[in-house]
């Protein structure tokens, strides 16, 4: 048993942190902002050509030939950033939706009873008959509210969502830290008192027991174990997010600060999937 | 990432499987809870018959006498020894989990000579005297003394929390050498035998009613020179080698246990009704997300252990910290399956298990100790200035 990175799992995550620091960096992140409900296509396509959303398909198919634990690592690596888009949608779609594997194509599908970046996609997967829009909360995420009853999403979308989480988790618990290091209050960083501190332990624990959760889940594509992923990730993310505004102060609660964004995004993608009812009792029946 | 056992693994657990199916049914019954001497044969019974099956100190390093077994091989057998209801390491904690593995990497030929096989054959027990009444969580404040008288140490002072100190041969004991030094060197650590004049011990009754541990009092105790274990005033070291093996594997049966009695709970709430309470069946649901990916974070960081050279790493802290609440809350939701009259019965395991469980909290570094260990040792975030601070205060 070896339940680490291989070195191939490390490199991939190291070329995709690269890539998305040159291609999606702060400002591209901002001018995402700025401009809501608008997809940036050029983006998509340079994500198609690096294999993002080629990663699980064969390579008979085109594709990379991968499997669920890389395809984990880039959606990490994707949220830790907050790519915009529907990311998950279209690396599913790749195979059977001409265009999706490349990048051509922006591929979306129902998420519980929201729909995703319709207006901007050129498929959407699923019925989504009655699709009204709502205000979204999140300036990266536009939505549309489905009617009635929606199917449940696939055990491979509700991983890729939560390795999002986690990877959002990680970088909000990276703030945190980074700003209580260097804002000074009372003659010394915020970081050196204990209250600080431990929001700060706390994000990391969340943080790292999510990441077993979800690696361990990617490694078996068990259900049981896809929502405890699931479950604590989406914990993870929302709660990390709210301790970092809280590290922040008052810098936290402006829009100029990243956090606030790592927060709406997160509740969007817990939103996307089942309710913390439904895989609390889904876990519960394991028992 | 891979969770699958290579063939070796797989037949190291299948022959251990095996060998426990065969001596389980042989043992004695357990004793009660407060017969020390009861327990200490008992426990040292046990470690024999690991001893002669070949299995004692399979974490050791085989210079030591160990079996010099990987990680993953360690947490099989903590696995399956649990699975199979075998008895816990028991009064062989300190010896087997501290103080071995400690005098093994930091102690002389002779002192490894002297102490290393009786903790493997199940002959001695050793007790820890780190914790003082005026020095807990800040362990390196402690001010048992000993100075030097010849070729002995004469040791004065009082130690606490000191599990199995009745029945030990052996204390592993933290002493003050210079009290010029600043408070984390000028510390020694001493390989103290439990008979020698001079020592007082009484037993404390902790809050589930059982005698755990006790208090100490040290009178002008001499120790031989001999028994110190590293240089003298470089205690403070040797004792995070101590703690690092403490944090790293202490709890991972405890992992394995905890998911068996979320299974238990599970079956008696749905025999007794409370399953239909969806409030607690949900928080069940919790605890299962939980148990798993704690075992899992087990997996992760025993895998980062074989990696690093069988190193355990800072990711015990983070361990430690979770789980300890989690068992909390495991015993919180087996009251709730008892139901009020149940969770009040002393009589039921589990309410014993509730209480007992308001230690883990505590011992072995509180979780308050923990989260500075995590922000500051792993997060990188600046020290606290207690000394300044307290300066101004006062």
């Amino acid at each position: 048993m070896r339940f680490q990175l291989t070195d191939d799992q490390r490199a991939l995550r190291d070329g995709v942190r690269d890539l998305l620091a040159g291609r999606f960096d702060r400002d591209a992140l901002r001018t995402a902002v700025d401009t809501p409900g608008h997809l940036d296509r050029a983006l998509w396509r340079a994500l198609g050509d690096a294999g993002f959303f080629a990663l699980c398909l064969p390579e008979a198919d085109g594709g990379v030939g991968l499997g669920l634990p890389e395809a984990v690592l880039v959606f990490e690596e994707a949220g830790r950033v907050l790519l915009p888009g529907p990311l998950v949608a279209t690396h599913l779609a790749a195979g059977t939706v001409p265009g999706a594997a490349t990048g051509e194509s922006v591929v979306t599908a129902p998420a519980g009873e929201l729909l995703p970046w319709r207006d901007a996609s050129d498929v959407v997967q699923g019925d989504a008959t009655g699709a009204v829009p709502l205000s979204s909360v999140d300036p990266l995420t536009p939505l549309h509210k489905l009617p009635g009853p929606h199917a449940p999403r696939s055990p491979e979308a509700v991983l890729l969502t939560a390795a999002e989480q986690l990877g959002s988790a990680t970088r909000t618990c990276e703030l945190a830290v980074r700003y209580a290091g260097e804002r000074e209050q009372f003659g010394q960083p915020i970081g050196a008192f204990q209250a600080v501190k431990h929001l700060c332990a706390q994000m990391l624990v969340r943080a790292e027991l999510a990441r077993a959760a979800v690696y361990a889940a990617a490694v078996t594509a068990d259900p049981v174990e896809i929502a405890t992923a699931e479950l604590l990730a989406d914990e993870a993310a929302v709660r990390n997010a709210r301790d970092c505004v809280q590290v922040h102060g008052g810098m936290g609660f402006t829009w100029e600060a990243d956090v606030h964004l790592h927060l709406k995004r997160a509740w969007v993608r817990a939103a996307a999937g089942r309710t913390t009812r439904e895989t609390e009792e889904e876990l519960a029946a394991a028992l | 990432m891979d969770l699958t056992y290579t063939d070796e693994e797989e037949e190291f657990r299948a022959r251990l499987r095996e060998w426990l199916a065969s001596v389980l049914p042989g043992l004695p019954p357990k004793p009660s809870p407060d017969d020390w001497p009861g327990r200490r044969a008992y426990d040292l019974g046990w470690q024999r018959r690991l001893y002669d099956a070949g299995y004692a100190g399979l974490h050791w390093p085989a210079d030591a006498g160990g079996r010099g077994a990987t990680p993953t091989q360690h947490l099989i057998f903590l696995e399956e020894t649990e699975k199979a209801g075998a008895p816990y390491v028991g009064a062989n904690f300190v010896g087997l989990l501290h103080a071995g593995p400690t005098i093994a990497a930091e102690g002389t030929p002779e002192q490894r000579a002297r102490w290393l096989p009786p903790v493997l054959r199940g002959d001695e027990v050793w007790c820890q005297g780190f914790s003082e009444p005026d020095a807990g969580s800040d362990l390196a404040a402690l001010r048992t003394r000993a100075t030097r008288d010849g070729d002995h140490y004469v040791v004065s002072g009082s130690k606490i929390w000191t599990s199995h100190a009745e029945v030990a041969d052996w204390c592993e004991l933290l002493v003050r050498t210079d009290p010029s030094a600043p408070k984390h060197r000028g510390i020694s650590w001493l390989a103290m035998p439990m008979d020698a004049p001079g020592i007082t011990v009484r037993p404390l009754r902790t809050l589930a009613g059982s005698a755990e541990f006790a208090e100490m009092f040290l009178d002008d105790v001499r120790v031989p020179v001999a028994n110190r274990v590293g240089e003298e005033n470089d205690g403070w070291r040797v004792t995070m080698v101590t703690l690092s093996f403490e944090r790293g594997t202490a709890f991972v049966g405890e992992v394995v246990a905890c998911r068996r009695v979320l299974g238990e709970l599970a079956a008696q709430a749905r025999k007794n009704g409370r399953w239909d309470d969806a409030v607690l069946r949900r928080r069940l649901g919790r605890l299962n997300a939980e148990f798993r990916a704690l075992w899992r974070l087990t997996q992760w960081n025993v895998s980062e252990a074989e990696q690093a050279g069988g190193v355990p790493g800072t990711g015990g802290s983070v361990f430690k910290l979770r789980y300890s609440h989690a068992r909390q809350e495991l015993f919180d939701a087996a009251a709730e399956v008892l139901g009020v009259a149940g969770a009040l019965d002393t009589d039921h395991e589990w309410t014993l298990d509730r209480l007992s469980s308001l230690s883990y909290t505590i011992a072995a570094g509180t979780s308050q100790i923990q989260h500075n260990i995590v922000a500051e040792r792993i997060l990188g975030l600046p020290k606290d200035r207690p000394k300044d601070l307290q300066k101004g205060g006062r």
